[in-house]
């Protein structure tokens, strides 16, 4: 296992894994974004401080991300469309499990990349047909990778990304969400 | 030995009408005892274990108390205070043998299925005649869950089987039961000191594998081929409706993966230890089947299922256990059956010593730890 270096801090993770078990609070983290409109359909989502570890804590820097929808939808495509972002969260969050399962597993990456596609009725969106539902109908996310280990390893490697991540889990499992006006 | 019930209790009174153990004659090894009848390959039916149990009873002369449940254990001096239905006792030493599946564990959103349908746990259910008219939602795709849902859907019931993580094995393998090879190459003699995550190989689910004179497989794909509906794992019940996970073709290929990985270790086994030549050639199996697109919601108002069956697994109960040795996920703390309270044991419970303690076929080896340590407790403690 030595020499592998995927640039994947394990140890650190494994540490922080062991020392959680036996302080579960310290485990609870909440994740914050704050967006405001712009016009139209155009918005935009900051994201900076969040809470973990029993205290407030902050990213390094306060990150925006403009959302809007394409001109076929007659807007100004001042970003990407709510949806699409979610297929950001997916394959950072898959992509990030490769490389930290490979390095626990001492498999050198060379390269890993992916191509995520959500299928999507907009009639649903539209209202156009109530049976429609307005989320995905289905994702497919498909990965290419190069690796010091046997095809079935790679397949391992993929699997176990998605056992574990926040974001496959988030996107499969209903979740209970609460919107109010505050 | 304190036995709240009969002896064999728990295969008395606590499993279903047509249940076979899944480990084989030959494998039920108790401690000089060992199955002499004509079908060392096949699987006891509950009134067999019965009395095979009961016959392990006589042969050792075991001083078995029944009908005496124990109300409480607590430390007392340098001993214990028991008490029982029948009275107190006081002793040096305790083994705990009261079995680790004393309760079947129910999810909390159980509490959300509309009282139109039935719910039933593996202690409730005897048959398909029993359950109520109507299809039969099977949650939990591990030795129970797979077990009832071939059987209900047998019985002409439509089954939907929610599948979360799972061991997937085939009965037979080149020629030999699965867990011959378990026991042959020394899979199920890994100490609990050389698990890589123990917590979590104590806590892994059974194999799907069922005891039949067939011998057949019982995996996802065999239930799917009796008509069988697979689903993602049950993540939660609202407004009425079972919300089912989308990611059952990840939990499949987990456990195709793991599936192979461990033949290709008896292969191994097999080719290095000179056995290839006693067991048939290497089999593949085709990869878990999942639908292009599985359910993830079913409205449990719309009459489609009359009942959910719980196999969720089991659980043990020690609600009577005064001493703290229970951790808050209600498991025995213990260092292979050795617990933190000096006199006090544990035996029957998942990987206690060996990856064979989950079985019958375990108690053996670690009986014999366990009281060589007890035995060694006793004089030290005396006085
Ligand atoms: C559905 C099912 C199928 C299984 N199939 C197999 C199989 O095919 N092969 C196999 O090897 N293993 C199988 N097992 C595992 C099997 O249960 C164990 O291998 C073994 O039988 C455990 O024996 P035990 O005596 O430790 O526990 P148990 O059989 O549970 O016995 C514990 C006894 O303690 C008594 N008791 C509990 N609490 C108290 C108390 N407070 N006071 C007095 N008495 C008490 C109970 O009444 C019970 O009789 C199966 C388990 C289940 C649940």
């Amino acid at each position: 296992m030595s020499g592998v270096d995927n640039g994947v801090n394990v140890q650190a993770l494994l540490d922080a894994r062991e020392v959680l078990k036996g302080a579960p609070e310290a485990a609870q983290f909440v994740w914050r974004a704050t967006s405001k409109w712009e016009k139209g359909v155009h918005s935009t989502t900051t994201i900076q401080k969040y809470f973990g570890l029993g205290q407030e804590q902050s990213h390094k820097t306060r990150a925006e991300f403009s959302a809007d929808h394409p001109e076929v939808f007659a807007a100004e495509d001042n970003g990407i469309t709510p949806i699409e972002y979610l297929l950001v969260g997916l394959a950072s969050c898959l992509t990030a499990g490769v490389a930290s399962v490979a390095q626990n597993r001492g498999i050198q990456l060379r390269s890993v990349s992916s191509t995520v596609e959500g299928s999507h009725d907009i009639r649903g969106i539209l209202g156009a047909d109530s049976d429609v539902r307005n989320g995905f109908n289905d994702i497919k996310v498909t990965f290419n990778i190069d690796a010091d280990a046997s095809k079935e390893d790679i397949q391992a490697l993929v699997a176990q990304s998605q056992k574990r991540s926040a974001v496959f889990d988030a996107l499969t499992n209903p979740t209970d969400v609460t919107v109010e006006v505050a | 030995m304190l036995e709240r019930g009969e002896i064999a209790n728990s295969w008395r009174h606590e499993r279903w009408d047509s249940l076979r153990l899944l480990t084989p004659n030959w494998l039920n090894r108790l401690p000089g005892h060992s199955y002499q009848g004509p079908d060392p390959d096949g699987y006891l039916t509950m009134g067999e274990v019965v009395e095979f149990i009961e016959h392990f009873a006589v042969a050792s002369a075991a001083p078995v108390r029944t009908g005496t449940n124990v109300e409480s254990l607590r430390r007392d001096g340098d001993g214990y205070l028991v008490s029982t239905s029948r009275g107190d006792l006081r002793c040096r030493a305790v083994v705990l043998a009261s079995g680790a599946c004393n309760v079947p564990t129910v999810p909390a959103i159980s509490a959300g299925v509309p009282t139109s349908v039935a719910q039933l746990t593996p202690f409730d259910y005897r048959g398909p005649d029993h359950v109520a008219e109507g299809g039969v939602l099977v949650v939990g795709a591990s030795a129970t869950g797979v077990q009832l849902a071939a059987e209900l859907q047998r019985a002409g019931r439509q089954v939907i089987l929610a599948a979360g993580e799972h061991v997937r094995m085939p009965r037979v393998y080149r020629g030999r039961d699965v867990l011959w090879w378990m026991d042959a190459s020394g899979v199920w003699d890994q100490r609990y000191d050389e698990v890589d995550d123990l917590t979590r190989a104590r806590r892994l689910p059974s194999p799907q594998l069922v005891g039949t004179p067939e011998r057949s497989t019982l995996d996802l794909n065999a239930l799917t081929g009796l008509g069988v509906e697979l689903v993602g794992r049950l993540a939660a019940v609202r407004d009425g409706s079972a919300l089912f996970s989308g990611g059952l073709r990840n939990v499949c290929s987990l456990a195709d993966l793991k599936m192979r990985r461990l033949l290709a270790g008896f292969d191994e086994w097999a080719r290095t230890t000179g056995r290839d030549a006693e067991v048939g050639p290497p089999e593949e199996f085709a990869p878990t089947t999942v639908a292009a697109s599985t359910r993830l919601r079913l409205d449990l108002r719309g009459g489609d299922v009359g009942t959910i069956v719980w196999a969720t697994g089991f659980r043990p109960d020690y609600r009577w256990l005064d001493v703290p040795v229970v951790d808050e996920k209600g498991r025995l703390r213990h260092e292979g059956g050795v617990l933190d309270s000096p006199g006090l044991y544990a035996l029957g419970l998942p990987l206690l010593r060996r990856r064979r303690s989950t079985f019958i076929s375990g108690v053996e080896d670690d009986a014999r730890a366990v009281v060589d340590h007890l035995a060694k407790h006793l004089p030290a403690s005396a006085g």
